[in-house]
């Protein structure tokens, strides 16, 4: 390495160092925190008791058949939700990209469902599809006695269409991104040697956008795990619908049992770093050069 | 807020200024809790000022906010509207103080043992009743001549209502949150078994539950399961029962003034009857509603706290919640009081005879574990199967056993 090398890595380094400062007040901090408070008994309830139980939170969470549910529900939410949005995701991209009227009126209005606040369309949705106050019922082909939220399958459907509906346009800005680095060039060369729009689409630009895909599909995905908001507002958990992060906040918030409760968190917490780990060395995520890798 | 204490003379006992006393509380629509935070604050003669300070009306999420505060030492929450079920956790915790003789003593005259009960932990009273509340069964007399004795009685009824094409629900409370848990312990109690018998001892006789079981299952997969029956809660249930599409309804004393304002041609063919029976042999054992005000531990007006939670407690304003929000007194001899008589119209001796014969949700420091427990497990009640309870009563027992002793994930 040459001095020169040496020096501007240095300079980076210094220049990172209050960005690297904050983090580890903010994030590394409250992460040490819950892993000490995961190996105690700790309730406030019971303030009497309470000491080191080495990994006994993580034995009761792992042995629980509530936290496997829960972990199947998130997934299922994570995986069919994320699928959709990249579907959608990418037609609303290419409609963004092609438009060549309004197109700022365009890319405006199909941001609109990200700018709301996730609690209040939680609620929109809620009463669109509750019996006593919603329009959904009275659609044709839908029972009017439907209860969406009486039932797991119905439930999980109503809060998969939400997550769909508030974070697609998220996913259609990151895939738009990709789809204005691709060189026009490329469409026109391919055109000139007879590739229909299919082939154009399947040859050229899938493949040119893989790196921003798999960016966005990373970024959709570990949101998707945590989702909170609008199970809490539709169904609180029940029918069944619980995910691991509602199930959380049950033990920190309502049993104020801060050892199963971080014990929980922390579990979250891997499975977010699994899944990171997953799409950066399985399928080669390069972030910083926004490239897939060899 | 500061600048409010600081003029209110916060914190100068010596000086003789009038004290802020924050009451936390939820709302009551007709008005109650300011009228009476008025009332007391006049009665104090200057010495203290009892500012509302509002919680959400959904109970978890009230109580959500009182642990945070209480768990945080917060000195600013002087009185507590505490729901009947948060006595033992908050006393255990050490979040709300025993009252002192002679108020102890006070609060709790005349009031019904059920009541007192829900109040004190250890022997020790924490809190002065204020409202009580209770179940009644609510049924229409055009369709039903006679009221069910039994749940079976009732289930067998919406049954032939339905095969016939009239109105046949029975409206109940079965949504995954404490009134599924005020459902299944009044079935319990009135089959003769009790789900705790010490605040960490779990009793659950096997007959009684199994039976209580039986009737949640059967119940939702008759015809008197209403649609929403997985998402219910007092207000669906009223609401199901104001639209005319059931015969039945289990429900606070509140149904009966919402109906006479939202449903006249419902109401006047609405009658009511005792919560009904598990067992034919066995009276029953409805359920048990209402708040205690509690004084909060970190206080630093607790005299004074004391003496308002007294006020709060008292005849008067008891009877000002029933004029104003039809809720049933705690204290027996006021219902021959015209104000309840009033409220109640032929049937005051009916909810002072259901509240006296009351089962009490389990008074334990766990109670939250414990409730929990139950909807996990029991929540929706169309997953018990009547004919073959057996596998579930085990689960049921081993999550409560967990419960009580603070393990296990709920």
């Amino acid at each position: 390495m040459s001095d020169r090398s040496r020096e501007e890595r240095r300079l980076g380094w210094m220049l990172c160092a209050p960005a690297v400062i904050a983090m580890l007040l903010v994030t590394a901090y409250p992460i040490g925190y819950a892993i000490v408070l995961s190996v105690q008994h700790i309730d406030l309830r019971f303030p009497n008791e309470g000491g080191w139980v080495g990994l006994t939170n993580y034995q009761t969470v792992l042995t629980s058949s509530l936290w496997w549910t829960d972990v199947l529900n998130t997934v299922i939410i994570t995986v069919v939700s994320v699928s959709i949005e990249l579907a959608l995701g990418m037609a609303l991209a290419l409609v963004m990209h092609r438009a060549i009227f309004g197109r700022g009126l365009v890319r405006t209005s199909v941001l609109v469902p990200y700018g709301i606040v996730t609690v209040v369309a939680a609620f929109a949705w809620f009463f669109a599809f509750d019996p006593g106050t919603g329009f959904v019922n009275h659609l044709p082909l839908i029972a009017d006695d439907k209860a969406w939220f009486g039932d797991r399958w119905s439930a999980i459907g109503v809060i998969i269409a939400a997550e769909v509906w508030k974070t697609t346009p998220f996913m259609a800005l990151l895939l738009l991104a990709g789809l204005t680095t691709i060189d026009g060039g490329l469409y026109e060369a391919a055109k000139v040697d007879g590739a229909n729009a299919v082939q154009r689409f399947f040859r050229i630009t899938l493949p040119l956008m893989k790196p921003a895909i798999l960016v966005a599909l990373l970024f959709r995905t570990l949101d998707a795990f945590r989702v909170f908001d609008t199970i809490f507002i539709m169904t609180r958990g029940a029918q069944n619908t619980e995910s691991v992060s509602i199930l959380g906040y049950n033990q920190i918030i309502s049993r104020t049992n801060l050892g199963l409760g971080s014990a929980v968190s922390v579990l979250i917490f891997i499975a977010v770093l699994l899944i990171a780990f997953a799409f950066v060395r399985l399928l080669g995520v390069r972030m910083a050069e926004g490239r897939p890798g060899a | 807020m500061c600048f409010a204490l600081i003029a209110a003379g916060c914190g100068s006992s010596g000086s003789g200024g009038t004290v802020t006393l924050n009451w936390f509380v939820a709302t009551q629509p007709g008005g109650t809790i300011e009228q009476v935070a008025k009332d007391c604050s006049k009665a104090s003669g200057g010495r203290y000022t009892i500012d509302v300070q509002l919680l959400p009306t959904d109970a978890s999420q009230q109580r959500e906010q009182l642990v945070r505060r209480l768990a945080a030492k917060d000195s600013t929450v002087d009185l507590i509207g505490m729901d009947v079920i948060w006595t033992g956790e908050f006393a255990n915790a050490g979040w709300i103080s025993p009252f002192p003789e002679p108020e102890a003593t006070e609060v709790t005259k005349d009031v019904f043992p059920s009541v007192v009960d829900t109040a004190s932990f250890e022997k020790k009273v924490y809190g002065a009743p204020f409202n009580s509340n209770t179940q009644l069964l609510w049924y229409r007399k055009d369709l039903v001549k006679k009221a069910p004795e039994t749940w079976d009685q009732m289930i067998k009824e919406a049954d032939k209502l339905a095969s016939q094409g009239k109105p046949a629900l029975i409206q109940v409370q079965a949504n995954k949150y404490e009134g599924f848990t005020v459902w299944f312990n009044a079935l319990v109690e009135s089959a003769g078994g009790t789900i705790l018998s010490g605040p960490t001892t779990v009793s659950l006789p096997e007959t009684p539950t199994e039976d209580a079981l039986k009737v949640m299952g059967s119940l939702a997969a008759s015809a008197g399961a209403a649609p929403n029956i997985s998402t219910s809660d007092e207000d669906t249930a009223r609401l199901g029962f104001e639209d005319g599409s059931s015969a039945f309804m289990l429900n606070y004393t509140f149904a009966y003034a919402s109906a006479e304002a939202n449903a006249p041609d419902v109401f006047k063919n609405m009658g009511f009857a005792r919560y009904p029976r598990v067992v034919a042999s066995k009276p029953s054992k409805p359920p048990l509603g209402g708040f205690n005000i509690g004084v909060g531990a970190y206080s630093t007006h607790q005299d004074l706290a004391f003496d308002a939670a007294a006020c709060i407690g008292s005849d008067k304003s008891e009877l000002t919640a029933t004029e104003l929000d039809g809720l049933p007194p705690s204290r027996e001899h006021l219902y021959t009081d015209k104000v309840v008589t009033k409220a109640y119209p032929g049937f005051s001796q009916l909810v002072k005879e259901s509240i006296d014969a009351a089962g009490p949700r389990p008074l334990t420091p766990a109670y939250q574990d414990v409730s929990l427990a139950i909807q996990d497990t029991l929540q929706p009640p169309d997953r018990i199967d009547p004919s073959d309870v057996t596998s579930l009563y085990d689960e049921l027992k081993s999550r409560l056993e967990d419960a009580v002793n603070g393990k296990g994930l709920f």
